[in-house]
Formats: structure tokens, C-alpha cells, sequence
């Protein structure tokens, strides 16, 4: 084995590109392990665990490009073909034509029109860009995380100032006029807003009003923590003032995960000025009554489209009489599918690239199953995931979440940590069912329908090789206009033996009947 | 008034600036979004990111608010005085220097020289070494012109018996002042010594002076350096190291009330003559209009800009708004660049004067694209003079209403250094400058450009941050 190293000067690439480029090389012939990054001082240190820090690689400063690469031979050659691996999309600065801006100012210097920053660059960085971009007067999606609540507070306090958006840190999605910004699903304009503390639950109840036949007039964005205490609940405020606002409005959503009561109590209490009906969607909560006024209380990200759908208009049943009818499609589909089961598949293996979805799942469960469900985005700390696999109870596991996204890219835009993980699932003779969400829409993977696809027909090959039948089942969070198409997502996974369901919470239902001698306790979810 | 609601958004096309990872960008174009990709690197420094202070001060408001008052400051000059009349605080035994506080041990050179030039020709001593025990005696104070609303270039020398010019800000009812420029050559600014240095200056003060002041008088508006140095950058000049437009413009506007002022017409002549063969004569006038514009953005409560840069040719030194008393400094650049025939970077001295005034106030070597004549002169070319400015814009807060650049489509300078951008972005203001001899007595010696140093602003960034925020 031998380590060739390249170095260029004063090259940056964003990490997802890099990442890209590291397994692309990753996967030539005759590569045993590769590293495409920049040259800083933490990453030259995994470079010398991986036992790929070359004296070349040891000179490169942060500025610079590092390519190390392991092979038997070839390694050179694959040096010289370095750019192919890492074509950049952006215009080059150079000598001739216009060269890019190199800052926020710039880009809206040049461009006056702009009014809205997209920025995913490392949490460390964030602020500074995101208060760069407020100030230029531009509405901020900020999709990094790692940022501190101190400069969270301080930019949205900021925004709120200026009359602008500061959606993030840790904000997957928005859909602003009709755009979606970061990983949003091609959904038709409408009359509902939506002001999400869940990335993949506005995405998620989106799309199943789109399902529905109901549209989105504008979706906020507003990351994980803006109900905390400390937040204060910032910027759902401001995106709750701005859907008050808007004419094309006429029903608001509010989603979050179980959230600061105080925060919550002054949101309501703001809707409750807005003369427009609204529906709370807070994820888990406890039960309470389901109306106050015109203010709708739900406990999942199905509830939540259900209850909107019917309050538009639409001729569905009421969310209970619809759970229940459901409920009973399921419990057969289930019983037929247990009986391929032999006595050691026993557990559910949520493997989610959404964080919300994994978390709506999980709260569908702790109400259905007599045991818990393990996560490592648990619902209690009490049942945290430990390390390993092939664990004697049920498990959930966001893999958005950090331990899975050091060094490389989120699972919504590649699978290949999820495809292992549900190959390795299908080996575990204790696995009864694997339950995936599929996330469609801008931004996120070509093709996810394709790749766990080809995932899933291994993990069923080796299930069968070994004597046991494997359930997969699967919810598409998408639409039809969607780049991906959710009928040929469907199509794909349809093929691979996945049984699809409409919606994550019918998925997270059907597995746990599945899984659940005694079905009579399903009633309460 | 600008709208303050979010919803503002409503109706707008969506046009995106994109930070960071390229799909992101992708994703909305292929929605059909116009986006504008940044190419983004990660910055020298991760710093702090400042936003508000303890007290809850916006910052970014706070320097908006600086920059407004910088901006609609005007500066005109109203009329002459002797230094020791007119400048707050000035007495017969004060000399005033360029840059930070300096005592007469650590005094450079250039400034030593300027200093006995002065004790010279105020008839207080009779030769350099009699001079040279009267600066150490600790007879005199020795204290920054900064302190006493003045500005003076290289070593910036103000004796009490000097004549200075009067600029007024009469947005905020301040007043700036500086001497008169001597011209190039061996000149006490520079710490030139000897007859013909003093020659001049008692020229200078007993006819060039009483016949501008009377000339002045008669322009009841005063003459308005804001505007002229508006004019001057588009002719070409930026005010600090060109001011040839700048002083032609000048001229123009004294001309008539001279000619009415004065009978002699030798003596007219002559001040034409001085005038018209000393291409700086400007810059003692765009050095008290900065110093003028600058002044009512001091001690604006969480202001990170910067009001002062200045040299003593020892040390720089910056001063903030928000920390007004404060002097942050560090040992003073040497000056890369072109020098004159017989002399070489062993004669330079370190960078001095208080001429950054000009770069602080959003001209000088920050709208260097207005000047590509002068690009030879410091040792650079045309595209590096756009290129310089167009990085300035990285570290001002904003952009000059009133001073704009042709070649730039007309874009305002840069104005308002802030010392976060500088830190984050780890870009240091551009300064161009002439370079003095390092010994006494002899002169200018060449011409260059050089970055002020990162200390003064990692040391003024780290006090904000702990009077501030901490």
C-alpha cells in the first residue's frame, strides 16, 4: 500500500463536495481509503489516524486542498484526475469575466434584487455570514448547525428589528412565495402558513396537504430551539405576525416538538389575536383538549394535515373516525404480515433521515407498544440508544442527528450510511420490520428511491439466504412535481418488496401492529 | 422610512445569495430562482461574533449611526488662525505631533527633526543642537494634534505661533484645524531643517498667510472642502497622496477673493506660484475636512468603527467610537514602495502622520480606483488600485453617499472601518503614504503603500468586546 498526497493551494470546497469527492475516489479501483479535505489542523489529525498525513499533506495550510489517497497502485493517476472528482459548480474568479462575489455584502451589492441568504457553512462561521446577510437587509435561511444559542438569540433579535426573517440555525426548510428554500417539496400555493420548529415536519405536513388537495401560502422555517426558554420563541412570533399579515392566509400551522410552556402560552395567545383560525401541532404533548376558539390543538404531523385538510373544506372525516378506519386496514395488513415471521424477529428497526418524522414515529409508538422504542433522538433519556447493534428491543434512529453527520453528508442527501445500516438490519435475525421515511422535494438526493432500493434488496437477499422473511416499510414524504416524482420513488421501492404507506405516522402505525401482540392497546395513538 | 415587518417579502420575486454548500444553490435554481453564489472561504480568524452588547446596544445600529453622521457631515473651510488662538487647549509651550502619544525619547527621527525645526523658526532656540536640549528639557508638552481637533501629515508638527486653517462641520458645530502644506522637497513636516525650510515658513506666515485669511473673510459660506474633494476624486485624485485636482480646484475657488484682498501684485503672484507648484497643498485641507466629518462619530456608545488612524513614526495607532479615549497602537509599518534616486529602503522611516485621516473618513488609499495615476507613483498598477478599494468594502460599515468612484459605476467608497470586519475577515486597511528619512533633517525620500497593523485592531477589538459584551 502506498500514500500519494496532493495539495493545492488556496482551493476551497464546500464539505458536502468534498465528502462527495472522498468516496467517489473511495470507490475507484484499487483505493483502499482516501481523504479529500481542507488542510487545517483538526483535519491533518484525522489524517494522521487514518495513516494518510503524507510530509506534503503536513505542510498544507487551511487554505489549501489536501487529496491523500491509499492504493496498491494507480494512486497518481487518480491525483492527476483530482478535478474530475471535484467539479465546482460556481464560476471561477479568474481573469476574464465576472468573478464571484467573496461575501454576502458583495453578492447583494451586485445584485440589489436579492432579499433572501441560503447559508450551510460550518456552524463556527455562521453567524458572522448570517449578521452579514441581515444587514444587507436579506431574510437568512440558516441551515448550519452547532451555532450557539447566545448568537441565535443575538441574530434573531437582529432580524426582528429589522422586519427579516432569521430562519435557523438547524432550519432544514422553508417555502417562501412559492419557493422552496433548503430541502422543501414542490407544493401547490394555498391558503395555509406554516411556521415550523421541525424541518421535515413542515416538509412532512406539507406534502400531506398537498395529498389532501390544500395548498401552502408561505412556510417558515425556524430551527429546533427557537421554543426554548431562552429563545423565547423569536422568530415564530415574527413568522406568526407575518402569516397574520398575509391576505393569502387563511389558516395557520404551527409545528414544534414538545415545547417551553410559557413560549407556547404566548404564542397562543398571539394567535389568538389574529382573527384566523390556527392549529398547534405540538409533537408528543400531552393530551389536552383538541379545540380552544379557533385554535386547534394536534399530537402528530398527521393529526396536524388531517385537521387542516378537513378545516379547508375538504370532505374527509373527522381525525378520530379517520384513525380509527385506518387503523383497521392496517391491523389486517399487519396480521397477514406476522404470519411470515419466525419467532426471533421481534423488533422494529426505525432507521429515519428525518429528524421530526423519526420523532412522530416514536411518539406513534410509545402510545402503541408495551415496550420502548430506543433512540438516539429519544422521546425520554431514560431510553437512549446505546452503542451497537442487533439490540434485544426496538429501535429508532435519527441519523441526521450528529454521530452520524461528522464527516459526512446528511442522509437526506446521501443514503450510503442508511444503506449499510439496512443491509446490517436485514442480517439481524431479531429485526421484524425496518421502517424508512423517504424525503423528496429541492435539495435533497436525485434519487433516493434508487439507492435504498438497491439497499433493501440485499438486506431481504440475505434475510431469505439465512431462512427468515424481512418487512420493510416505508412512508415518501414528496409530491408528484417533486424532481424525484413520488409515483417513480414509489415505483422503485415498490419493486424492491417495500410496502409503502401514505403518510409516516401510517408507516410508524403499521410496524407497530406488526410488532404488537396485542393490537387492542392501538387505539390510543 | 424603511418597512420593519417581515412580511414585506410578500409579492417579491425571490432572488437568492447563497452561502455555503452548492446543492443548496442548485435546489433553487433549478425552481428557476436567480441565485448569487458566494465564494465563500472560511475567514483567517474565527472570532467572536458581536451583535449586542451587554447592554443590549445594537451594534451594527451603532455604527450605522456613526457612518450616518460621518456622512452628512459636511466640511468647510471658514477662515485662518494662529495655532496657539484658535486650537482648544494649545499653549505657548505645546507642540503638537502626528499619531498616538509620544514622548520625546521614543520620537522618530523625522519628528525630532520637525520638532527642533519648529523650536527654530518660533525663535526659540538658535540652532538644531540648542533646539535639541530644549525638546529634552521637558519645557514643552508634546502632545497628539488628535487631542486638540487637529491634523497634521508626516510628522505633523504644530508649533503656537503656526498659522492653521479653520474647517468647520456645521451639521454638528465642530471645528478642525491643520497648518498650511509646505510643498515637497526639504520641508519641516518631513523633519527637514535649515534656512530654506524656515525662509518658507515665515513666507508662508507673513504673506501667504494674512492674504488667504483676508481672502477667506470676504466668502462670507466659507469654501467647501466636501465638495471639492467629491469633485477630486472624479479628476482623478484620492485625496490623500494625489491632491493635484484637489488643489487646482482650490485655486479656482480663492482666486477672485485674493485678486480683490490684495494690492501687490508680486506678492499675488507668488502665492499663486506656491500654490500651483505644490501639488499637496490640498491635502492640509482634506486632512481637517476628514478630521471634521470623523469628529461626531466619537464616543458613539457600542460603535465599533474606527475614527482614528494615525502615525508618529514610532507607532500606529487607532481610535474607536465606542472606546473614545483610547489609543491602540503598535509598532509603526514599514513602507514598501518607490523611492527617490540616491535613496533606498535603508533610509526609510517607519510609516508617519496623521494623513490616514483621509482613509478613515472613506477616501484617500480606500477610493484609490478614483486615482490610477497615483497607482505609479506608490509602486502599483491600475487593476491593483481597484482591486484595493473594492476589498475595502469588506471592512466599512457602508458605502459614501457624497463621495462615489467613475470607473466603479459611480459606487460610494468605503466608509466606516469596523473593527469586527477587519478581525473576521482579516483584511487590514490599505494605506498609501510618502516615506520620510529616518534621520533629521532631510526629507521625503520615496513613496508606497503598506497595511496598518493587525494588532492596534485585534487590541481594540478585544477592549470593545470587554467593555462591551463580556
Amino acid at each position: 500500500m502506498k500514500v500519494v498526497t496532493k495539495v493545492i493551494k488556496g482551493q476551497y470546497h464546500d464539505s458536502v463536495s468534498l465528502m462527495l469527492a472522498a468516496r467517489a475516489i473511495k470507490e475507484s479501483a484499487g483505493v483502499a481509503d482516501a481523504a479529500v479535505v481542507m488542510g487545517t489542523e483538526a483535519n491533518k489529525a484525522l489524517l494522521r489516524q487514518a495513516g494518510l498525513l503524507t510530509r506534503e499533506a503536513a505542510k498544507a495550510s487551511a487554505d489549501d486542498l489536501v487529496i491523500s489517497v491509499k492504493a496498491e497502485k494507480g494512486g497518481e493517476s487518480i491525483l492527476e484526475r483530482a478535478d474530475d472528482f471535484l467539479a465546482k459548480k460556481s464560476v471561477q474568479s479568474g481573469e476574464e469575466g465576472v468573478s464571484t462575489p467573496q461575501s454576502v455584502r458583495e453578492a447583494k451589492q451586485r445584485y440589489p434584487g436579492a432579499n433572501v441568504a441560503v447559508i450551510s457553512v460550518a456552524g463556527a462561521y455562521a453567524p458572522r455570514e448570517a449578521r452579514e446577510a441581515l444587514a444587507a437587509g436579506l431574510h437568512v435561511l440558516l441551515f448550519s448547525d452547532n451555532v450557539s444559542m447566545q448568537d441565535e438569540i443575538a441574530l434573531k433579535r437582529f432580524a426582528v428589528e429589522e422586519g427579516l426573517l432569521m430562519m435557523g440555525p438547524g432550519a432544514g426548510t422553508a417555502i417562501l412565495n412559492g419557493i422552496g428554500l433548503g430541502f422543501a417539496n414542490a407544493v401547490p400555493s394555498g391558503p395555509v402558513g406554516i411556521v415550523s420548529a421541525a424541518g421535515t415536519g413542515l416538509q412532512e405536513v406539507s406534502c400531506l396537504l398537498a395529498k389532501g388537495g390544500v395548498g401552502i401560502s408561505q412556510a417558515i422555517g425556524i430551527g429546533g430551539r427557537d421554543f426554548s426558554a431562552r429563545v423565547g420563541g423569536l422568530m415564530a412570533k415574527a413568522g406568526l405576525e407575518a402569516l397574520i399579515a398575509d391576505e393569502a392566509t387563511e389558516l395557520i400551522i404551527l409545528i414544534s416538538k414538545p415545547a417551553d410552556a410559557t413560549v407556547t402560552a404566548k404564542l397562543v395567545e398571539k394567535l389568538q389575536g389574529g382573527n384566523k383560525p390556527a392549529i398547534l401541532c405540538t409533537l408528543g404533548a400531552a393530551r389536552k383538549e383538541k379545540q380552544e376558539g379557533s385554535i386547534y390543538f394536534t399530537r402528530t404531523l398527521e393529526e396536524c394535515a388531517q385537521t387542516a385538510i378537513r378545516l379547508m373544506g375538504k370532505d374527509i372525516p373527522d381525525y378520530e373516525t379517520y384513525r380509527k378506519e385506518s387503523s383497521q386496514n392496517l391491523i389486517e395488513l399487519a396480521g397477514k404480515l406476522r404470519k411470515d415471521l419466525s419467532g426471533s424477529q421481534k423488533y422494529i428497526r426505525g432507521l429515519y433521515s428525518g429528524g421530526t418524522l423519526c420523532y412522530e414515529a416514536q411518539v406513534i409508538w410509545a402510545e402503541m407498544l408495551s415496550k420502548p422504542v430506543y433512540s438516539n433522538a429519544p422521546l425520554d433519556k431514560e431510553f437512549t440508544l446505546p452503542a451497537g447493534e442487533g439490540h434485544p428491543f426496538h429501535t429508532a434512529i435519527d441519523m441526521g442527528e450528529e454521530e452520524y453527520t461528522v464527516g459526512r453528508p446528511h442522509p437526506m442527501i446521501d443514503n450510503d450510511l442508511r444503506s449499510r445500516f439496512i443491509i446490517s438490519a436485514g442480517q439481524d435475525a431479531s429485526t421484524a420490520v425496518i421502517v424508512l421515511d423517504v424525503v423528496l422535494g429541492f435539495g435533497v438526493h436525485p434519487d433516493p428511491g434508487a439507492e435504498l432500493a438497491s439497499a433493501v434488496k440485499q438486506a431481504r437477499k440475505a434475510s431469505q439466504d439465512a431462512g427468515r422473511a424481512l418487512h420493510v416499510v416505508a412512508s415518501i414524504t414528496g409530491t408528484e412535481r417533486d424532481p424525484q416524482s413520488l409515483s417513480g420513488t414509489e415505483e422503485s421501492l415498490k419493486q424492491a418488496g417495500v410496502i409503502i404507506c401514505s403518510s409516516n405516522a401510517r408507516a410508524a402505525r403499521l410496524a407497530g401492529f406488526l410488532v404488537n401482540e396485542n393490537t387492542g392497546k392501538s387505539e390510543a395513538a | 422610512m424603511k418597512e420593519k415587518r417581515a412580511s414585506r417579502f410578500y409579492g417579491q420575486e425571490i432572488e437568492a445569495v447563497n452561502v455555503g454548500l452548492e446543492g443548496m444553490a442548485d435546489a433553487l435554481e433549478s425552481q428557476g430562482v436567480e441565485v448569487s453564489r458566494v465564494d465563500w472561504k472560511p475567514p483567517k480568524n474565527a472570532v467572536p461574533n458581536l451583535v449586542y452588547t451587554r447592554e443590549g446596544i445594537n451594534i451594527e445600529a451603532a455604527n450605522c449611526e456613526a457612518v450616518r453622521r460621518i456622512m452628512i457631515s459636511g466640511a468647510v473651510l471658514t477662515g485662518m488662525g494662529i495655532a496657539k488662538d484658535v486650537i482648544p487647549g494649545m499653549h505657548e509651550r505645546m507642540i503638537l505631533h502626528a499619531g498616538p502619544p509620544v514622548e520625546w525619547a521614543r520620537m522618530c527621527g523625522p519628528t525630532r527633526g520637525a520638532v527642533m525645526g519648529a523650536l527654530i523658526y518660533e525663535g526659540l532656540a538658535a540652532d538644531a543642537d540648542e533646539a535639541e536640549t530644549l525638546a529634552a528639557s521637558g519645557a514643552f508638552e508634546f502632545d497628539p494634534c488628535h487631542h486638540h481637533q487637529t491634523v497634521g501629515p508626516m510628522a505633523g508638527i504644530v508649533s503656537p505661533g503656526m498659522p492653521v486653517f479653520i474647517v468647520e462641520n456645521r451639521e454638528f458645530n465642530l471645528r478642525a484645524f491643520a497648518t498650511m502644506n509646505e510643498g515637497l522637497g526639504k520641508v519641516l513636516r518631513y523633519g527637514g531643517m535649515g534656512e530654506e525650510v524656515y525662509t518658507r515658513l515665515r513666507w508662508m506666515e507673513d504673506v501667504l498667510y494674512p492674504n488667504l485669511a483676508r481672502a477667506l473673510e470676504t466668502i462670507p459660506d466659507g469654501i467647501d472642502l466636501k465638495s471639492m474633494i467629491a469633485q477630486a476624486l472624479h479628476m482623478g485624485d484620492e485625496c490623500h497622496n494625489r491632491n493635484r485636482a484637489g488643489t487646482s480646484l482650490f485655486m479656482r475657488a480663492i482666486a477672485p477673493a485674493l485678486i480683490r484682498v490684495q494690492t501687490d501684485k508680486e506678492d499675488t503672484a507668488r502665492i499663486f506660484e506656491f500654490i500651483n507648484g505644490n501639488d499637496h497643498f490640498f491635502l492640509n485641507l482634506s486632512m481637517p475636512a476628514a478630521k471634521a466629518m470623523l469628529m461626531p462619530a466619537k464616543g458613539i456608545e457600542g460603535s465599533t468603527i474606527v475614527t482614528v488612524m494615525a502615525r508618529n513614526g514610532t507607532e500606529f495607532g487607532l481610535r474607536l467610537a465606542g472606546i473614545p479615549d483610547a489609543w491602540f497602537t503598535a509598532p509603526a509599518g514599514v513602507v514598501e514602495g518607490l523611492f527617490l534616486p540616491g535613496f533606498s529602503e535603508a533610509d526609510a522611516n517607519p510609516d508617519i502622520g496623521d494623513s490616514t485621516i483621509t482613509e478613515t473618513a472613506g477616501f484617500g488609499g480606500f477610493a484609490m480606483a478614483a486615482a490610477p495615476a497615483i497607482t505609479q507613483f506608490v509602486g502599483g498598477t491600475p487593476e491593483l488600485a481597484v482591486r484595493i478599494t473594492q476589498e475595502m468594502y469588506a471592512i466599512t460599515q457602508s458605502e459614501h453617499k457624497d463621495f462615489t468612484i467613475p470607473h466603479l459605476n459611480f459606487r460610494g467608497t468605503p466608509l466606516g472601518i469596523d473593527v469586527r470586519r477587519v478581525l473576521e475577515t482579516g483584511l487590514l486597511p490599505r494605506i498609501n503614504t510618502g516615506i520620510a528619512h529616518k534621520d533629521p533633517g532631510i526629507g521625503m525620500v520615496g513613496a508606497g503603500m503598506l497595511y496598518a497593523p493587525e494588532k492596534c485592531f485585534a487590541d481594540a477589538f478585544s477592549a470593545f468586546e470587554k467593555k462591551f459584551c463580556k
